[in-house]
């Protein structure tokens, strides 16, 4: 096929490759593509499972895209009322939306309509988990700081818009379920004080449910929402690229370097693989279980809930603080109605929200740290960094439980108000107990680290010296496992020092009590001196 | 002390007069003829059986209702402290209770659970004609209201507006305060739902001729039938019990398999 191609290639160049070095050459001579690829290609990243947290997401994304679009062919975003004439028995001549109708026709009257369903809500479901577990991965390890400040909060905008985006996903159908939904929406909006009753009726287009909201979300959901995330992956992909892959602790690691495989051929084969593991994965489960039997649901209808009326996991949280806020909340002041019992839960979710995002900024204030940090932390090292972050989890896993406070109550054969109180109590105290017990259980590993530096591991062999006195014998390790407990970067408290003006500024003493605070309780890492000091002492 | 001591010692005296087996001999006699007069009594009424009236049914659940369920509802049905009256509960309640295993009531609860049903179909038949002799009350549903064949669509609209608040959409079940509970209605049998619906068990609003209408319950009926028999066609439910469940299953299961895969790739060749 390609004689005549090899022929003339042939005069050239000695060595030919054939179509694809035609094809390479080509393509360069027009684009300068190859200092591009070379570049890239020639980009190193370290291999470790947890790096690959945050390409489940990228993929998970491709994959919802992919759905998404087949979805947008046959789904129609309007609420005027039809009567369903599909081939669900159980909801034949039912009066609904033609939203929902759509809905109903893809999931029975359509080709691969409800297995593109099914992928398209649990891709976006393992899209928001995949965030969540690589942003506790990047928390965790010390990733967010400098010079990754911005990629964080990118990052964390990021699991913001996916979780807008799996909620107004999860509204169009416009069955029970999602309109339930939306009714807790508006009753949250309904609940700010003076404006919320506005903001409503501009949000549904007059009384809720109204014939709008359908078709103001579905914009959202396939134009504006993707099109922003898709810009924001792509800055935050091209972060990743301009900081290079921050890698965990290890012999010849250092702030400079970056240990591990080229794109070309290694990773890009790796991860392209991943891809089609990760879209395997998910095929399966659409395929072999259920989620979100809108059919079982039925039409929106403002009177009817289910038991069990549930958000998807990632919106959880917030119902769960709805859940949580006790009775007798509400004051009517000034003629109108404050509604304390939304209005703590909403705020407590921002603030949670707020900190969250501006972590990075927090704590580079703490610390006062400027230098560029590329190698991870082991999260026993940075002690109270993974007690808040464990009082963190805590307090969101706990509103997280609460959404299934009745499911619980079934389940578990407890009494809802029992669970309720519960969870009240894990909410407010759980966490400071997380922060404690994480903190220690960090400062013991810490000092078990030390522990082996200094003198080995026991290796459980008890020999009898020559003059009658028994010792253990301590295995030392070697040198590369060494280098990865003792090489941490250690915080001392700062010390309060006046400014030009000789003065001692409140924001100094803030900082200050903070760093205290930080890092009063520390295990210092095995320094040269003391490592000498304890050699010939392996016994 | 003394006054007893007083009636005793004529006793002692006396003793001698009779012979020591008499009362045994005594009792035996009596058991005997008793044993004889309830044998020609049963055979009597077995030989009557063609014209056995719901008189006699009635009598026996009498008989059974004393023995099992007096103890809390009271001799004559009419309610203890620990006991409602069942005077007016009619027979659909009685069948609803007994036949699925809720009543006799095992132990004090939030509320009677399902358990085997202690009782045969006969004894709860007589059970119900007894309680539903005392008073007027709803009885037994008939057969072509269970058919299965009544409007799923129209069922399942009326499902979704009168139960689905505790039974879930999908009949799963949910919970109620107080460590109440509606329960799962898969595997209730036709005639049991609807004897809930009009007699409004434990927690459960009685659902009226008014309400919802006969044909309107077989609807009901149908739809929840129709759950039972057709699997989702999406797949296993996972319960039916909506996002928890799916969000529970993809944060184990989905995301559990994903990061077991990414050590598998990531892992270093021995």
């Amino acid at each position: 096929m390609s004689t005549t191609t090899t022929t003339t290639e042939l005069v050239e160049t000695k060595k030919s490759g054939g179509l694809t070095a035609v094809a390479a050459n080509y393509i360069d001579e027009r684009t300068s593509i190859s200092t591009a690829v070379k570049e890239l290609g020639r980009k190193i990243f370290p291999d470790h499972w947890s790096f690959l947290l945050g390409e489940v997401a990228l993929y998970s994304f491709v994959i919802i895209l992919l759905s998404g679009s087949f979805l947008t062919f046959f789904f129609s975003a309007s609420m005027a009322p039809v009567q369903y004439d599909g081939s669900y028995v159980p909801l034949k001549g039912v009066e609904m939306s033609a939203a929902m109708s759509s809905s109903l026709d893809i999931s029975f009257d359509i080709r691969g309509g409800l297995l593109m369903r099914q992928v398209h809500h649990w891709a976006a479901l393992l899209f928001v988990a995949a965030i969540g577990l690589h942003m506790l991965r990047i928390y965790f390890t010390g990733a967010f700081r400098k010079p990754r400040e911005l990629n964080w909060v990118i990052g964390f905008i990021l699991f913001i818009l996916a979780m807008a985006e799996g909620f107004t996903g999860y509204s169009l159908p416009d069955d029970l379920l999602s309109g339930n939904g939306l009714r807790i929406i508006d009753g949250m909006v309904k609940g700010i004080p003076l404006v919320g009753t506005w903001i409503s009726y501009l949000l549904f287009g007059g009384e809720f449910p109204g014939e709008a909201i359908v078709g103001r979300l579905y914009s959202l959901h396939i134009l504006l929402l993707p099109a922003i995330i898709v810009a924001l992956i792509a800055m935050h992909l091209l972060f990743v690229v301009v900081h290079k892959h921050t890698q965990y602790p290890g012999a010849g690691r250092t702030n400079q370097n970056v240990v591990g495989y080229p794109v070309l051929p290694v990773y890009a084969a790796k991860a392209g693989g991943f891809f089609f593991i990760v879209f395997g994965v998910v095929m399966l489960m659409a395929s072999l279980f259920t989620i979100n039997p809108i059919w079982n649901y039925g039409p929106y209808d403002p009177s009817p809930v289910s038991a069990g009326t549930q958000p998807d996991w990632y919106i959880g949280f917030a119902d769960g603080a709805l859940r949580l806020i006790p009775p007798g909340l509400e004051f009517v002041w000034l003629d109108r109605t404050f509604s304390f019992n939304i209005l703590i839960p909403l705020v407590s979710l921002g603030l949670f929200i707020l900190v969250v995002l501006i972590y990075p900024f927090i704590e580079a204030w703490v610390t006062g740290d400027k230098r560029e940090h590329h190698i991870l932390d082991r999260p026993r090292n940075a002690p109270t960094r993974t007690a808040i972050g464990a009082a963190g989890v805590t307090f969101y896993a706990a509103l997280w439980a609460t959404a299934s406070s009745d499911i619980i109550a079934t389940h578990f054969s407890v009494t809802m108000e029992g669970v309720i109180h519960t969870m009240q109590f894990l909410t407010i105290v759980g966490p400071f107990i997380a922060f404690f017990v994480a903190k220690r259980v960090c400062l013991a590993l810490q000092k078990k680290d030390r522990e082996i530096v200094l003198h080995g591991y026991e290796s459980g062999r008890i020999v009898r010296l020559p003059g009658g006195e028994y010792i253990e014998v301590h295995q030392p390790i070697d040198e590369y496992e060494r280098w990865k407990l003792v090489s941490y970067s250690d915080y001392k408290p700062l010390m309060i020092r006046p400014n030009a003006q000789g003065k001692i500024t409140t924001g100094q003493k803030l900082r200050a009590g903070m760093s205290r605070w930080f890092f009063e309780d520390r295990i210092e890492p095995v320094g040269n001196t003391e490592l000498e000091q304890s050699h010939g002492d392996h016994h | 002390m003394t006054t007893i001591k007083k009636l005793k010692s004529p006793g002692g005296r006396k003793a001698g007069r009779r012979h020591p087996l008499s009362s045994v001999a005594l009792i035996a006699i009596g058991l005997l003829f008793t044993g004889g007069a309830y044998a020609a009594f049963s055979t009597s009424t077995a030989s009557a059986e063609t014209s056995a009236t719901s008189q006699q049914t009635i009598g026996e659940g009498k008989k059974l209702f004393a023995a099992n369920c007096a103890t809390c509802h009271g001799l004559a049905a009419q309610g203890t402290g620990s006991g409602p009256s069942l005077i007016g509960v009619g027979a659909a309640a009685v069948d609803f209770q007994v036949g699925t295993g809720r009543m006799p009531m095992q132990m004090n609860g939030p509320q009677a659970q399902k358990k085997a049903v202690q009782f045969t179909d006969e004894q709860i038949a007589t059970l119900a004609a007894y309680v539903s002799s005392l008073a007027p009350g709803p009885g037994l549903p008939e057969a072509n209201l269970l058919d299965e064949k009544g409007d799923a669509a129209n069922g399942a609209e009326l499902f979704r507006i009168n139960c689905a608040m505790c039974h879930n959409v999908a009949g799963a079940g949910g919970a109620l305060t107080e460590g109440k509970f509606a329960p799962s209605l898969e595997g209730v049998t036709s005639k049991h739902i609807y004897e809930a619906m009009v007699t409004g068990p434990q927690s459960m609003p009685v659902f009226n001729e008014m309400n919802i209408s006969p044909e309107s319950k077989r609807d009901i009926i149908t739809y929840l039938k129709y759950l039972e028999n057709n699997p989702s066609p999406g797949g296993y439910a996972l319960g039916s019990l909506g996002p928890v469940s799916e969000g529970l299953f993809l944060w184990i299961f989905g995301l559990g398999t994903i990061v077991a895969l990414t050590v598998w790739i990531t892992a270093r060749s021995n």
